[in-house]
């Protein structure tokens, strides 16, 4: 992320209402084709969901630590040592197209940006 | 162009020499058969679930600290995007709690180069595109996927914009990888992909703001870098004087065509859609193992350059020649057994090949090198006596006996010059009116007469001495 700054990474201002644009945007990112119905449901959805945390975040929260996680756990680590690999031939067996002993999938240029 | 600044910022890819990935069991391991190095972690099955893998951690800090960073809590976050190289959908990487931050390298000729951060992540899965136009990406018709590497820990360092050229560019990538290799942090090997380069150019007038930037992917050696960085910073310089804008992209180079095109414009930040990792918890070092760590490092390539100066006053390109070699232990270790410092030096750094240093005994390099200093070899036949010591071992003194060398006695010398000066009366007339370029001629004549026995500093100091 050069140049980037993140000090700021998850905590931008909140914007208004979520739109029907940011939804079409969310589901163009993910690939995902959405119907007008569905953009309209899950606007409304993802809205709802976004004045939660709106909630929260008018919450006076000075002098209260920043939390990534709501467990108290630190430092989960395992020690460097191989596990065996799962069955090629099985695995493969689970993808629509396979060639050469690797997955097959559609050019991964000329697709909507 | 001397009106233009190329700016100039790099990040790192480089995976860490760790027996397992960062998440999962699965073997870390170049070269296997296409998916054999696979589990469910790695596939992102459903219910797979993440566990950090310590030594790759360790070997994080490590890098961190021979880098001058400064090791902090880090969180794993999830990096969402749309490519078949990561089937989770995301890549585990770390945003902005990051394990390393504020570092800086020292390149050999004395520039410090920031270092904004050093972070962990997943490698992704190798993706081979088949097309009728060939391998290129461009011209895929469908691509095929390996996940060998899919989630191999990586540790990505992320430079300063503090790059100002090509040279520098490529000196700050070498000696990242010297520190790398030296910390035991990865192998380094950029053609195997474990150093992998992505450069950020963008030209300016010498003190404006910075310009837009663009970056390049696909830069897989240190030749291809120095072109890439020269060809991306001159189509920027060529578009803006004509009249155009440079637009914020990422551009893909093509070591065949020598020219960068354009492969996608630039996400945002936020359109990767960054959120903390759930199923991960928070790094924190406890200190203690930090500092285990740090004590632990071996000395660092710019720490050998610099003792290389300060104690036997090398020159710095020879010292970064000769640790960049690896032949420094052999110096110092020549003048503990009372070698000449400046011999020893020359010798490492022009006539001893890599991986010689090993066949070479520091008791014998450094009779060499007080030989030559004393005068009883010269400098010709020092290194004929230094290649047979390294052939085939052995006493330098007896080496010497048997290929006759001997020191030529200076009344020899005194009167072989007496019969010259005679010989050549112009030419010597020529000589003490100043004539630099006839020293040469004696010298050379000299030379002759010795059959190369003599050594060319003593005849040079001679000859000046005589000098009305």
């Amino acid at each position: 992320m050069n140049g980037v700054t993140v000090a700021t990474a998850y905590v931008g201002p909140m914007p208004e209402r979520i739109s029907r644009e940011d939804v079409a945007r969310i589901a163009q990112l993910a690939r995902l084709t959405l119907g007008d119905d569905e953009l309209d449901r899950f606007t409304s959805q993802l809205g709802d969901i976004l004045d939660h945390a709106r909630d929260l975040a008018a919450l006076d929260l000075d002098g209260v630590a920043a939390t990534a996680h709501p467990f108290p756990l630190r430092n989960v680590m395992r020690d460097d040592v191989a596990t065996p690999s799962l069955d090629r031939d099985e695995v493969l067996a689970a993808a629509p197209e396979i060639e050469s002993h690797m997955f097959a999938v559609p050019p991964v240029l000329g697709e909507p940006a | 162009m001397s009106e233009w600044e190329t700016v100039i910022g790099l990040e790192v890819h480089v995976e860490l020499s760790t027996a397992t990935k960062l998440f999962s069991g699965s073997p870390n391991h170049f070269g296997g058969e296409p998916n054999t190095n696979i589990d469910p972690v790695t596939l992102g099955l459903p219910g797979a679930l993440p566990v950090l893998n310590r030594s790759a951690v360790e070997l994080a800090i490590r890098a961190g600290l021979a880098l001058g960073c400064t090791v902090q809590p880090s969180v794993f976050a999830r990096k969402n995007y749309f490519y078949p190289d990561m089937p989770k959908g995301f890549q585990i990487s770390q945003y902005d709690r990051p394990i390393n931050v504020d570092g800086s390298i020292e390149l050999p000729g004395g520039t410090v180069i920031g270092i904004e951060r050093a972070h962990l992540e997943e490698d992704t899965g190798k993706s081979t595109h088949v097309g009728s136009g060939g391998t290129r990406i461009h011209d895929a018709d469908y691509s095929l996927v390996d996940f060998n590497r899919a989630g191999v820990p990586l540790l990505e360092i992320v430079s300063r914009p503090d790059l100002r050229s090509a040279e520098d560019a490529k000196a700050y990538v070498s000696e990242l990888r010297a520190v790398l290799v030296t910390v035991g942090a990865s192998d380094g090997k950029m053609e195997e992909g474990s150093l992998r380069v992505d450069c950020n150019v963008s030209v300016r007038r010498p003190g404006a703001p910075l310009g837009t930037r663009c970056e390049v992917k696909n830069v897989n050696s240190l030749r291809s870098l120095g072109r890439a960085i020269d060809y991306e910073a001159r189509r920027q310089i060529d578009l803006i004087e004509s009249g155009e804008a440079v637009s914020q992209e990422t551009r893909h180079w093509n070591d065949d065509t020598g020219r960068t095109q354009t492969l996608r414009s630039k996400e945002e930040a936020t359109d990767y859609r960054y959120f903390p990792e759930p199923d991960l918890v928070e790094v924190d070092p406890d200190p203690a193992w930090i500092e285990e760590i740090r004590s632990s490092l071996p000395s660092l390539p710019r720490e050998r350059r610099h003792r290389l100066v300060d104690e036997l006053g090398a020159d710095p390109l020879s010292a970064a020649i000769v640790v960049e070699r690896g032949l420094d232990r052999l110096v110092f270790d020549a003048v503990a057994a009372g070698g000449d410092a400046a011999r020893a030096l020359n010798h490492a750094r022009n006539n001893v090949a890599d991986g010689e240093a090993d066949r070479l005994d520091a008791a014998g390099f450094a009779s060499l090198t007080t030989m030559e200093a004393d005068g009883a070899l010269t400098a010709t036949q020092a290194k004929t006596v230094l290649a047979e010591l390294i052939a085939e071992g052995g006493d330098p003194a007896e080496i010497a006996a048997r290929h006759g060398f001997q020191a030529m006695d200076t009344s020899e010398l005194d009167a072989l010059l007496d019969s010259l000066i005679e010989a050549h009366p112009d030419d010597w007339a020529k000589f003490c009116a100043g004539e630099q370029k006839v020293m040469g001629f004696f010298v050379g004549q000299v030379m002759k007469a010795t059959r190369g026995q003599a050594d060319g500093k003593v005849v040079t100091a001679l000859l000046m001495g005589r000098r009305p």
